[in-house]
């Protein structure tokens, strides 16, 4: 690993047990966070990305799922730890901010004793000091009476304070990688915003890696460095943010920003892609996993075992169908092309 | 011409408590609202959860009570008024739910699902019953043996449709759509609103599309309102709105959608930062003490804003 390489993950698979049988839900992802950085990984549900998050973490139900690549941190392979050992990591050097905070919070503890939960287990501060702690943290997420909501329990408080708290949980200990799953779904847009910008200042301010994950592309846009695009359990582009926003080459990336509705633009039709995202049993395993959806695209077109091809520096597609692909008009007005592929 | 009228509606929830379970206090989820809707139009309540939007949908259908105001529906008074076969309001307005999958009947094959509204209001043989299915299935683009499948045997995008198709069985007027599209991933989305969209084209339906997504919002609407605390605090058509925004709210709303572009994220980022520091400083200036925005004033002819207290006391 170089050094500014915080996690390296080689050809990960993950499955799940269906009646015996294990289906990757993750299937050969590899990628690199640096430190100091947002990488954001953003697909459509069931594409595989939370899957992603609990593998890295390692929280997922050991008799039913199935790990294998490497995962290599702080030079261990996570994918191999025993659960004593990833208890040591968890919350200290990789910690984790939920999408859903109210569930994510124990609704009969105080909020200061939460987080200093991690406080006890991590470190050896003393009672006086872990407190001073939790006061420092809250004040550092931007709640502004840290004393009162420290002793508040997590219905007393609003959605956008929830979601503080759990940040303040994630980084009581400094973690070297957090990985934020949908962080700021559950939450109103200028709550949303809040959140965002106290996520960027905070990575400014403890140099951590983050990894983000969502599905929605407009807070890709505002906080991520680099985006992996995720289809059907793998990585199907990398780029860094601009590139990818004003050149994105997969199909299924152009379709993708085709459907958005667009703040700007004043388009009667948004894009369909055609189908379904195939369910796990039914991935199919071999070939271009998008060329199901876009068949209008000559199956010559397609790489027999799709690879990620570097196209430009950083800027990373998989298969070769990129090249031939063309939106397949609509008979009501057609699909307007947001970014022209020239 | 409008043919339907909201007046000052408003929806009040008891609060009991004390002895005997009294009525203690009133939670004002709706406080007077006004609107009007005419043909072919779609119009967007956008807000914050718990700023009742969902419930001026539900109120206006009936499912919830209304406290105070009244509807108009073609000059007739339908305050109120319970939910009847017989009613032309019942049948022309219809609802679209968040949740498509926990507002079909698990229990009902789709055929029976989508029957029901034709067997409340339209009197059909079971010939022309089957033939309005299979037309409604072809609407909303469902193959004709969905008929008899029941509800979990669809994708999410699916049953939305079958909502949808639920909906205009009877040839409604208004659809009120309650977060249609929230549940749904972004191409299911666009699928959704597109199908929406050539409906309203085809068949002159109005829309109420309650939603706290500006992007499908401004996509969908004509005319947009502003909800905030069971008020609005601006109405106006989509041009209003979005480039010539009035109240302090309305601007700290927009300035929190995130665009989808990394070009410029900085500078957004130092924007947004003002907007809500302008709206800490100047908020006592467009709620009263209560909270409370104050009442509507015409800015043009399609753009209403709340009175700030500055405009309050010259009146």
């Amino acid at each position: 690993m170089k050094t500014d390489e915080l996690l390296k993950i080689n050809d990960l698979h993950t499955g799940f047990r269906i009646k015996d049988t294990f289906y990757d839900a993750v299937d050969g992802v590899s990628l690199t966070l640096r430190k100091n950085e947002i990488l954001a990984i953003v697909g459509e549900s069931g594409c595989g990305k939370s899957t992603l998050a609990t593998s890295i973490i390692g929280l997922y139900d050991q008799n039913k799922t199935r790990v294998q690549g490497e995962i290599l941190f702080d030079q261990k392979n996570l994918a191999a730890l025993s659960e004593e050992e990833m208890n040591g990591i968890r919350g200290l050097q990789i910690s984790m901010i939920f999408q859903d905070p109210l569930s994510a919070l124990n609704p009969l503890m105080r909020i200061g004793e939460q987080i200093e939960e991690g406080l006890i287990y991590h470190t050896d501060l003393t009672s006086e000091a872990r407190q001073a702690r939790v006061l420092e943290l809250l004040k550092q997420v931007g709640i502004k009476n840290p004393e009162r909501v420290a002793r508040q329990f997590p219905h007393q408080l609003s959605g956008g304070m929830r979601q503080r708290v759990i940040i303040a949980i994630a980084i009581s200990c400094k973690p070297q990688i957090i990985i934020a799953d949908e962080p700021t779904t559950a939450l109103d847009v200028t709550i949303q915003a809040q959140i965002l910008d106290l996520l960027i200042d905070l990575q400014a301010e403890t140099e951590a890696g983050i990894i983000l994950i969502t599905h929605d592309l407009g807070v890709v846009a505002e906080v991520a460095d680099r985006v992996a695009v995720m289809y059907a359990g793998e990585i199907i582009e990398e780029a860094p943010v601009n590139e990818l926003f004003t050149n994105p080459k997969h199909p299924y990336t152009r379709s993708l920003f085709n459907s958005i509705p667009q703040m700007n633009s004043e388009s009667e039709r948004l894009n369909v892609i055609e189908g379904i995202v195939p369910s796990l049993m039914n991935l199919p395993r071999s070939g271009c996993r998008f060329s199901q959806r876009i068949p209008w695209i000559p199956k010559e077109a397609h790489e027999e075992h799709p690879a990620l091809h570097e196209i430009s520096p950083g800027h990373f597609v998989r298969c070769t169908c990129w090249k031939e692909f063309h939106f397949k008009t609509d008979k009501g007005g057609g699909t307007y092309e947001l970014h022209a592929n020239k | 011409m409008s043919f339907m009228q909201i007046n000052d509606l408003k929806v009040h929830y008891p609060i009991r408590g004390g002895f005997f379970n009294r009525v203690i206090d009133q939670v004002h989820a709706v406080d007077g609202i006004t609107m009007e809707f005419e043909r072919g139009k779609a119009y967007g309540l956008v807000g914050e959860s718990g700023c009742g939007k969902s419930t001026t949908g539900k109120a206006i259908i009936g499912l919830e009570k209304i406290s105070g105001g009244s509807i108009f529906y073609e000059g007739e008074n339908v305050t109120n008024k319970r939910r009847s076969r017989k009613s032309a309001f019942s049948r022309d307005v219809q609802m679209i739910f968040q949740d498509a999958h926990s507002s079909l009947n698990p229990r009902k094959r789709v055929k029976d699902i989508i029957a029901e509204p034709i067997r409340n209001f339209l009197k059909l043989s079971p010939q022309e019953e089957e033939r309005k299915i299979s037309e409604l299935l072809d609407i909303v683009g469902m193959p004709d043996d969905a008929k008899f499948k029941y509800p979990h045997e669809f994708s999410g995008g699916q049953k939305q449709r079958l909502g949808i198709a639920r909906a205009i069985a009877t040839n409604p007027k208004l659809i009120i759509a309650d977060e249609p599209v929230s549940a749904l991933d972004l191409s299911v989305q666009a699928q959704v609103l597109n199908f929406m969209k050539d409906i309203q084209n085809e068949f002159g339906i109005s829309y109420l599309f309650i939603s706290h997504d500006l992007g499908v919002v401004k996509h969908m609407c004509d005319h947009i309102s502003i909800m905030y605390k069971g008020r609005f605090v601006e109405s106006g058509t989509k041009g209003d709105i979005y480039h010539n925004p009035q109240h302090i709210y309305t601007k700290r709303l927009l300035s929190a959608i995130p665009e989808v572009t990394p070009v410029g994220r900085e500078q957004r980022k130092r924007e947004r930062i003002q907007v809500e520091q302008h709206y800490q400083v100047e908020h006592k200036n467009y709620f009263d003490e209560n909270e409370r925005v104050f009442d509507l004033v015409p800015v043009s002819s399609t753009h209403f804003v709340a009175a700030t207290s500055q405009v309050k006391e010259v009146m």
